[in-house]
């Protein structure tokens, strides 16, 4: 059997080889196409067509589209990409091919009506998607939600809008108590952080799905830290009004009994008091969506989630 | 030299899909050919003939024990060159005429082009198929076939060639042709290694015999000696209907059939059985030595096998 | 070595007295009866039409008989016992299997050259002349003998250690699953921790057919770059070898029935 030990071993190595060669070529093929081209990503286009040839399989294709917009979106999105265009008809795709997926809506009201680069800035086409959804959907309350979401956000703000969709909301059964109070706040046009802060949270409490839900904590860490800047720089104006002088650090206003501490921000790093009165993060590149604390001429990075 | 040797060539397989179950085809076989004998391997059906010249052929690996053909590994391609091999119930493609699949298998054995082309003609004419020479294999009867299965097996001129049943599915004409071949084989002093049932066949070709039975080897001998041999018995045939008292003491076995009796006595004891004869006054029609021939050594090692357990006891 | 020729020629041989060729007529007939119809109600788009359904229609029948010769070659072989008297001969095993596999290579090679010239006849009856942008649609037609050539190696593999049927089962869901093999390789890169090593294993290797189609793009006379052409075969290459040493490390062990 000595031939056959020798075949064995020359047989091996080959394979063994081969298939290091192919994963390797495969690398450099990935590589070379990670500039897939719109039409490579869809495949097919119109929703209408994929439908048809889907051969009755449209649980199945739903599926590889729902990943491929959910790879489109999380996993080259993230890293820098500043290109929305695609995660419209992804999503279009997916729900006509299975238009129960409610985590596809959820994607579109959080990704494709914010403005770059936070998402496509396609609020319209988001209303659509969602108002689609609540056709096939009409016993869901999270796509009422997602929809007010999405008026909420609008700039500028459509209060009616959003109150009319929270308040369809209510009247599904079973709907979340929630969507009564944001009916209610929209149509008085409440205090903007406390409103922010839960929808944020509604956000979170409504789905699983992990980029959703990192997405909704990156927005409570900014309300957070927007908030504790407006009274941080309320705090040193009242100071300044009261001493005419500004404070040169926390220690100054904590003598005066107007902080119990350094003010620390949500990682626990302290705020930065700056010279002219200003308070800065520490370190700015950790927080995304928040429009205070920032150094002049900060230019924000694309969102991180963590 | 010896041509085929088999040391503890054992063979059990697995059979069943989830959980496998041990099926013995072939207890530890040591069996040694010399060259230029035709040796016969009988046995019945499923008894592990076929499995043995899987075994010898590669086909199947062993779960033990190994062999050798002309000194050599059967796995050396040195071997492999110098035997030839025609399966049970041999089958070729479907779509090669006879004359294409032997150009095939003379390739494949290394035959040197000038030579291949003249030993074909040769040999499809040698087995009876000169005719059908250009006909698609899957046009053939199951005989043809079996023509073309011993033209391939000698084609490329082996020293060893192995046969599984040679004979089957042939015609009378046929299985003598198949005979005269063998014969020829052995004249040129080849080793030749045949498994069949039909042990006319065996009686007529062989130089040795081995039985086999429920994989197991219940013997080996030479034919010439297991047909001439007296078996130290007597056969005693007399008129009457009845057999004496007296020879059951003699251990004799007794058959009656209407006037006649016949009674087999061991050879010390004929003097004893003709007195009884005498004395009981019944006339004597024969007494004859009993010759063994190869059925009833072929009879008595199988049925030997099948009651091993209550003769040990 | 020169067993492996021998072994290959007669497997070309079987295959084509097989009437493996016939399946050339239907795809005439379907390609010569779509180019006129193409021709008469289409203006503008016949070109794109002809190289779209012509060099699928190549790469699915070549699919086809990828698969059924492919199976065929050592699984019936085995089931029908012509093995026995060629494993008698000084063969070695994997003589036998990289002979099959030269065979069928070259029967698919052949099977594909007249399709392709088929191909190219419906455009010169749509078109009426070639032009330089015709040259892409033979790096399409030379990804279709990469995939061709895989999928003939899984065959090899698969019927070294399975029934015909169940043969074909796999290497028909490996090719579909390999249309989508980068996809799949996205999808793994999603996962996290245990799932993550195996999806990530599956999706390497499951053969990559995703890269070798680009018969979309050749149709709409798009250029494919030299450096996915140099991929593309040295991942045929290594694909094919590793499944062929796959089916010798198992044939060498197997036991003919
Ligand atoms: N592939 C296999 N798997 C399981 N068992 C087998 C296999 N091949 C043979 N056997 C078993 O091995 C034993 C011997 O079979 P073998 O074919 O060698 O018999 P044989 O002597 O050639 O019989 P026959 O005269 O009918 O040809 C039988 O009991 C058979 O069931
Ligand atoms: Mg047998």
């Amino acid at each position: 059997m000595s031939g056959s030990r020798k075949v064995t071993a020359a047989a091996s190595v080959l394979l063994l080889l081969s298939l290091a060669g192919s994963v390797l070529l495969l690398r450099r093929l990935d590589q070379a196409r990670t500039t897939a081209t719109p039409e490579e990503v869809l495949y097919l286009n119109s929703p209408k067509w994929v439908k048809r040839l889907s051969l009755g399989y449209d649980g199945l294709l739903a599926d590889i589209y729902w990943t491929r917009a959910v790879q489109y979106f999380g996993g080259r999105h993230v890293v820098g990409a500043k290109d929305y265009r695609l995660l419209y008809p992804l999503l279009e795709i997916t729900t006509a091919l299975d238009p129960k997926l409610i985590v596809a809506y959820q994607f579109g009201a959080n990704f494709v009506a914010p403005n770059p680069p936070e998402g496509a800035g396609m609020p319209d086409k988001a209303v659509a998607l969602v108002e689609y959804g609540i056709r096939n959907n009409p016993d869901n309350w999270k796509l009422y939600y997602e929809l007010g979401f999405i008026y909420y956000y609008m700039k500028p703000t459509d209060y009616g809008k959003a109150a009319e969709a929270f308040e369809r909301g209510t009247k599904v059964p079973n709907a979340h108590p929630f969507l009564r109070v944001l009916a209610a706040q929209m149509a008085q046009h409440a205090g903007e952080i406390e409103t922010s802060r839960m929808l944020w949270q509604a956000a979170y409490a409504t789905t699983q799905e992990e980029l959703l839900r990192k997405n909704a904590v990156a927005h409570l860490r900014a309300l957070k830290v927007d908030e504790d800047i407006t009274g941080l720089e309320t705090m040193v104006a009242r100071y300044r009004e009261q001493t005419g002088v500004l404070p040169s650090n926390f220690n100054v206003l904590i003598g005066e009994g107007m902080l119990l501490g350094v003010p620390v921000d949500p990682d626990g790093k302290p705020y930065k008091l700056m010279p002219d009165g200003r308070i800065e993060l520490r370190s700015p590149e950790d927080f995304s969506f928040v429009v205070k604390g920032l150094p002049p001429g900060y230019v924000p990075g694309p969102p991180k989630f963590h | 030299m010896i041509a085929i040797e088999t040391i503890h060539l054992e063979k059990t397989y697995a059979v069943g899909f989830w959980r496998k179950k041990p099926r013995v085809a072939l207890r530890p076989l040591n069996l040694t050919v010399e060259e230029g004998e035709v040796f016969g391997f009988l046995g019945p059906n499923g008894a592990g003939k076929t499995t043995t010249l899987k075994l010898l052929m590669g086909l199947v690996s062993p779960t033990g024990g190994t062999a050798r053909i002309l000194g050599k590994n059967i796995y050396e391609a040195e071997v492999k060159a110098q035997i030839g091999f025609l399966p049970e119930q041999p089958y070729f493609y479907d779509y090669l005429t006879a004359k294409e699949l032997l150009e095939y298998y003379a390739q494949l054995s290394g035959m040197q082009p000038k030579e291949r082309s003249q030993k074909i003609d040769a040999m499809l004419e040698r087995v009876g198929l000169k005719d059908a020479a250009r006909l698609q294999l899957r046009k053939f009867s199951k005989g043809m076939l079996q023509r073309v299965g011993l033209a391939q097996a000698i084609l490329h001129d082996p020293k060893v060639v192995f046969l599984d049943e040679p004979m089957s599915g042939l015609d009378p004409m046929g299985r003598r042709e198949v005979r005269d071949l063998i014969e020829e084989l052995k004249q040129q002093g080849k080793t030749v290694f045949f498994s069949t049932h039909i042990l006319s066949d065996a009686e007529a070709l062989c130089d040795r015999v081995a039985v086999i039975h429920q994989g197991e080897l219940r013997g080996v001998g030479r034919v010439a000696e297991l047909t001439s041999s007296v078996a130290g018995k007597v056969e005693l045939i007399w008129n009457g209907s009845a057999v004496p008292a007296g020879f059951s003491a003699l251990g004799a076995e007794c058959y009656t059939s209407g006037e006649r009796a016949r009674a087999v006595v061991a050879d010390v004891q004929q003097e004893a059985a003709l007195e009884i004869l005498r004395r009981e006054r019944l006339r004597l029609i024969s007494l004859t030595p009993v010759r063994s021939s190869l059925e009833e050594y072929y009879l008595q090692k199988v049925n030997s096998a099948v009651k091993p357990a209550g003769v040990a006891q | 070595m020169s067993r492996v020729v021998y072994i290959a020629a007669n497997t070309f041989r079987e295959a084509v007295r097989d009437r493996v060729l016939y399946n050339l007529i239907a795809f005439a007939v379907l390609l010569s009866g779509a180019a006129i119809l193409v021709g008469q109600i289409s203006i503008d788009i016949e070109r794109l039409v002809v190289v779209n359904l012509g060099l699928t229609a190549v790469s699915l029948f070549g699919v086809v008989i990828a698969i059924f010769i492919g199976i065929g070659l050592v699984s019936k072989e085995m089931e029908k016992r012509t093995l026995y008297t060629v494993l008698s001969r000084p063969v070695r095993r994997w003589e036998f299997i990289v002979g099959k596999f030269f065979g069928l290579a070259g029967t698919l090679l052949v099977n594909t050259f007249f399709m392709a010239v088929g191909v190219f006849a419906a455009l010169l009856y749509v078109s009426h002349k070639f032009q330089s942008s015709d040259a892409w649609i033979l790096v399409a037609l030379f990804f279709i003998v990469l995939q061709l050539l895989i999928l003939c190696s899984l065959a090899l593999l698969f019927s070294s250690f399975s029934s015909p049927l169940l043969s074909a089962v796999f290497a028909f869901s490996l090719f579909v699953i390999g249309s989508f093999a980068e996809d799949l390789r996205l999808f793994a890169r999603m996962t996290r921790g245990l799932t993550h090593g195996l999806a990530a294993t599956a999706a390497y290797l499951v053969p990559n057919f995703s890269a070798l189609n680009v018969i979309g793009q050749v149709a709409h006379e798009q250029p494919i770059s030299w450096h996915l052409i140099a991929c593309n075969t040295a991942y045929a290459l290594a694909y094919s070898t590793m499944a062929i040493c796959g089916a010798v490390l198992i044939f060498e062990r197997r036991n003919l029935k």
